[in-house]
């Protein structure tokens, strides 16, 4: 691809939407630095999370607090968002209309909810077993980083219905544009940070 | 808390026994009548301060220029006006705070006349100030003022995440002051450890002062930091390529990339701090397996690159006025490019220095002890830079300069100091002592205020058209650098002779006759202070005769001073192209330093945004809310908070034009301005006579 096809990292509206392919630079590249600034949010509370794992004084552990299986469902759950958030960004820069924009966020939607469900499940019933944050240092690490990564796929959420709102009042303009191709990058990361979470907190902690 | 609770306590724990006077009024012992006067006083000042503050702008009717043309403004040159005098207005607090903890010290044999606890709330406003609402609102301003113009953009990348910054960062400040008024500050100094922060032993407001403060002022400068970063690398003119760049820009750059990755572990440690006293989770605190070292850990991960986030857009406006004084283009560019970029690698390297004493073994500290050390070189090179660059230069003593040299010398002297500091067999003997003290201040007054305060005085005649009086600045200069001189090295030898940090009294009678001239130095800073606003006023009084509207009163080499003073909205009528380092004074060398442009096209500009205020405000509240524990009010803060955002997304039709032929004029009346004045020699600078065009001169000989 030429030079002028690819603005910044990850998937570019492209030449066919002219001065949007454009606008995207600037705007791409800023979200980039907020998402590193974001991961090293993120590389703190890991770090703190994995020199707590002994801090657990006497209270319930990795072995009697995860389900293995709820986690599993809410890992597909989240990866298959991605992939349908993927084919979401493809509509629009493909021009497949609007229809087909909104079904594909709409689905990812639904995953995300589903995933959010599917956690806040697991922490009622950690809660029921004793594993609530004050009972040790351990559980407190735990909720700052498992809870943390869910309050941005909250937030990842609310963003999307707005874009949805925002289509329905605006059309596919610029700023829509550019805010689903923002959103995009913001899911993938979620989703990297989820896999994360997966193999440090769940698998690591069980084997 | 349940409805019900929400509803028998509406203010959350705020009452009578809130007010600065009501302990004097309850028990009015000696101590508390004295403690409370005080602090009665300094909440009157402040109330009374806004008042009159308020009343002559109803009186003036400016409320609708305020909000039109300044805190909505997504200009980046009125947020940077606007990030300095917020710096200026903590500054005066800070400084005074600080007179009063040198007048404690110096009466402080056996006792002195301020309650521990009062002392204890002064050190940390003092420090939590200085550097979270004075250093880093002072160097976001100038950077906003200078950096766009000095790369030849029009704005930066993102006008309104700019405003929302300064928001966040006003906010903060402005809680701090309301903890003046209202409650106590947190008494655990500036980087407030737990496990003494924690709930148990500080169940007050104070610390959940200081967290919220922090972290609003903290997310503002992560923002801050991502959008001077995306400016730098997105926004440059034509030509401008990275090491083309002015020395500043460079510095700037490197200090927003550290702003970007230091801010997060601060808002992490502010919000596990905050879980733990809010919701008793155990990070830090002494039981259940909570503990006190991840808080250290994480502060300092973001505290030693937040010090070089304050001393390198310092070393920026020194590379710009040592050059641009001495008369000659920077010396070894290159290598202070590459000192810059060394210096913020480093600073992700040694944070552990500043806890050598709590125990992690010998190696350990032996690595960060000799980390440590490596930053004396970049630093080294940049200080030899200078004088290099000075090296049969001919140089003029403006006031920028005066501090610049007077940086040299002290700089270098805290340099010192830090590189004793860096062994951890000397940290073990002195560390907690006000060695340690005298070090910091050492690096950080003339490192990073006195450049602050040389921006200042260079670049004010840009912002505003006319140059600052030289002689109350020269006062001014001369004051800060003896009274720094006089407050901060008794220290050193108080520090050796065995004097702890954060103490409030002493029986060592040796002590005294030092601790005296430390609190003459301390006096004679406010009266530096005192200078500084005079020559502002005098300033003002005299400006019509020191306009220098064509915009270049010291033969400026960068491309800021290519434009009118102050330069119009829109920065630049054509994006200048760039060819080379110091690209204006090339222009002027060529003869085509103003020129005029072949056709005027429409110019886009971001419109008036009140997502920044705004968000400042709902922020202010719900910090607010939440210190006090007044739910409903969080409550609500943060549904406003949400909506806020969302509407914001909803906004469309941000940029305006302003259309060619106004454009024309404005420039036209430079143009003309610019034929009009008398270019004047080096020599003159400093007369009414400077209009602001630069004679050129070639080969050293007057042309």
């Amino acid at each position: 691809m030429s030079r002028e096809a690819i603005k910044h990292p990850g998937l570019n509206l492209g030449l066919a939407h002219g001065a949007d392919h454009d606008a995207a630079e600037r705007v791409m590249f800023g979200f980039w630095l907020f998402l590193m600034s974001d991961a090293i949010l993120f590389g703190m509370v890991f770090a703190t999370y994995v020199t707590s794992l002994h801090a657990t004084a006497g209270g319930p552990g990795p072995h009697d607090l995860y389900d293995i299986r709820s986690v599993f469902i809410e890992t597909l759950l989240l990866l298959a968002s991605s992939a349908t958030f993927g084919m979401a960004s493809l509509a629009l820069k493909y021009q497949h209309g609007k229809a087909s924009l909104i079904g594909w966020l709409a689905v990812t939607l639904l995953l995300g909810v589903a995933f959010l469900g599917f956690e806040s499940h697991d922490f009622i019933t950690m809660f029921a077993k004793g594993g609530v944050p004050s009972r040790s240092g351990f559980l407190s690490a735990f909720f700052d980083l498992v809870p943390l990564h869910g309050l941005h796929v909250m937030g990842g959420c609310i963003w999307l219905i707005c874009l949805v709102g925002q289509i329905a009042r605006y059309g596919l303009d610029r700023q829509v544009k550019l805010g689903i191709m923002r959103l995009a990058l913001f899911w993938h990361f979620l989703d990297i940070v989820w896999i994360a979470i997966f193999s440090v907190v769940y698998l690591a902690g069980l084997a | 808390m349940s409805p019900v609770g929400i509803l028998a306590h509406p203010l959350g724990r705020l009452g009578l026994q809130s007010l600065p006077f009501w302990q004097m009024l309850q028990h009015p012992t000696e101590a508390n009548v004295i403690n409370g006067i005080i602090a009665t006083g300094a909440a009157g000042l402040l109330v009374i301060g806004a008042i009159i503050t308020a009343a002559l702008i109803t009186k003036y009717r400016k409320w609708g220029v305020l909000w039109s043309e300044w805190l909505t403004s997504t200009d980046h040159k009125k947020i940077g006006i606007m990030y300095v005098v917020l710096a200026f207005v903590m500054l005066a607090r800070a400084l005074i705070e600080a007179c009063l903890m040198r007048a404690q010290q110096a009466f402080g044999l056996g006792g002195g006349f301020l309650s521990p606890e009062h002392f204890a709330e002064l050190f940390s406003t003092h420090g939590t100030i200085m550097i979270f609402f004075m250093a880093m609102p002072f160097l976001t301003g100038v950077i906003n003022y200078v950096m766009p113009l000095q790369i030849g953009a029009r704005d930066v990348t993102f006008p309104r995440l700019n405003s929302i910054s300064l928001g966040l960062t006003a906010a903060g400040a402005m809680l701090v002051m309301v903890s003046l008024v209202l409650g106590k500050f947190s008494t655990g100094g500036w980087f407030g450890y737990p496990p003494y922060t924690e709930a148990n032993f500080n169940p007050g407001v104070g610390p959940d002062y200081w967290i919220w403060a922090l972290s609003l002022s903290g997310l503002g400068s992560t923002f801050t930091g991502i959008n001077f970063v995306a400016t730098i690398w997105k926004e440059r003119a034509p030509g401008m390529k990275l090491l083309r760049m002015p020395l500043f820009t460079w510095t700037a750059l490197c200090t927003s990339i550290l702003m970007m990755f230091a801010m997060p572990p601060l808002t992490i440690a502010m919000a596990q701090l905050a879980l733990d006293r809010y919701l008793g989770f155990h990070y830090f605190t002494n039981a259940l397996g909570g503990n006190q070292m991840h808080f250290v850990n994480l502060f300092w991960m973001f505290g030693h690159p937040e010090v070089y986030i304050l001393v390198l857009p310092s070393f920026g406006i020194y590379s710009e006025v040592v050059a641009t004084f001495s008369g000659k283009r920077l010396y070894g560019y290159q290598s202070m490019v590459m000192a810059t970029m060394g210096i913020a690698i480093l600073s992700f390297t040694v944070w552990l220095h500043h806890f050598f004493t709590m125990g992690q073994g010998a190696n350990v500290n032996a690595v960060f002890g000799i980390a440590s050390m490596l930053i004396g070189i970049p630093t080294g090179v940049k200080i030899y830079d200078w004088m290099w660059t000075m090296f049969r230069g001919r140089i003029r003593f403006t006031v920028p300069m005066v501090y610049s040299i007077g940086f040299i010398f002290l700089f270098v002297l805290g340099g010192i100091s830090g590189i004793l500091l860096a062994d951890p067999g000397i940290d073990y003997q002195v560390h907690n002592s006000v060695f340690l003290v005298a070090h910091f201040h050492n690096v950080a007054v003339p490192g990073v205020l006195f450049g602050l305060i040389a921006g200042y005085h260079f670049w004010f005649p840009k912002a505003f058209g006319f140059r600052l009086n030289e002689r109350w600045g020269l006062i001014s200069a001369v004051c800060w650098i003896a009274g720094f001189m006089l407050a901060f090295f008794p220290l050193y030898g108080l520090g050796l002779m065995g004097l702890p940090r954060r103490t409030v009294s002493y029986n060592q009678p040796s002590y005294v006759p030092l601790e005296m001239v430390a609190f003459l130095g301390a006096i004679l800073i406010i009266v530096a202070l005192g200078a500084l606003v005079m020559q502002l006023w005098v300033s003002i009084q005299h400006r019509h005769e020191n306009r220098v509207f064509v915009g270049d009163p010291w033969d400026g080499r960068s491309l800021e001073w290519s434009v009118s003073a102050p330069p119009p909205h829109y920065n630049f009528v054509v994006l200048p192209v760039v060819t080379e380092r110091d690209a204006f004074t090339a222009a002027k060398e060529r003869g085509t330093g103003y020129q005029r442009p072949e056709t005027y096209v429409d110019i886009e500009l971001p419109k008036n945004a009140a997502i920044g205020p705004v968000l400042g405000a709902i922020g202010l509240v719900l910090a607010f809310g939440l210190v006090w524990h007044i739910w409903w009010m969080v409550i609500a803060s943060t549904v406003g908070l949400l909506a806020a955002l969302i509407a914001s997304g909803f906004a469309r039709d941000t940029t305006r034009i302003v259309p060619a032929q106004q454009v024309q004029q404005q420039q036209q009346r430079w143009l003309d301005a610019v034929a009009a004045a008398a270019a004047i020699l080096r020599f003159d600078e400093c007369k009414p006579a400077n209009a602001g065009l630069a004679e050129q001169e070639q080969a050293g000989v007057a042309a």
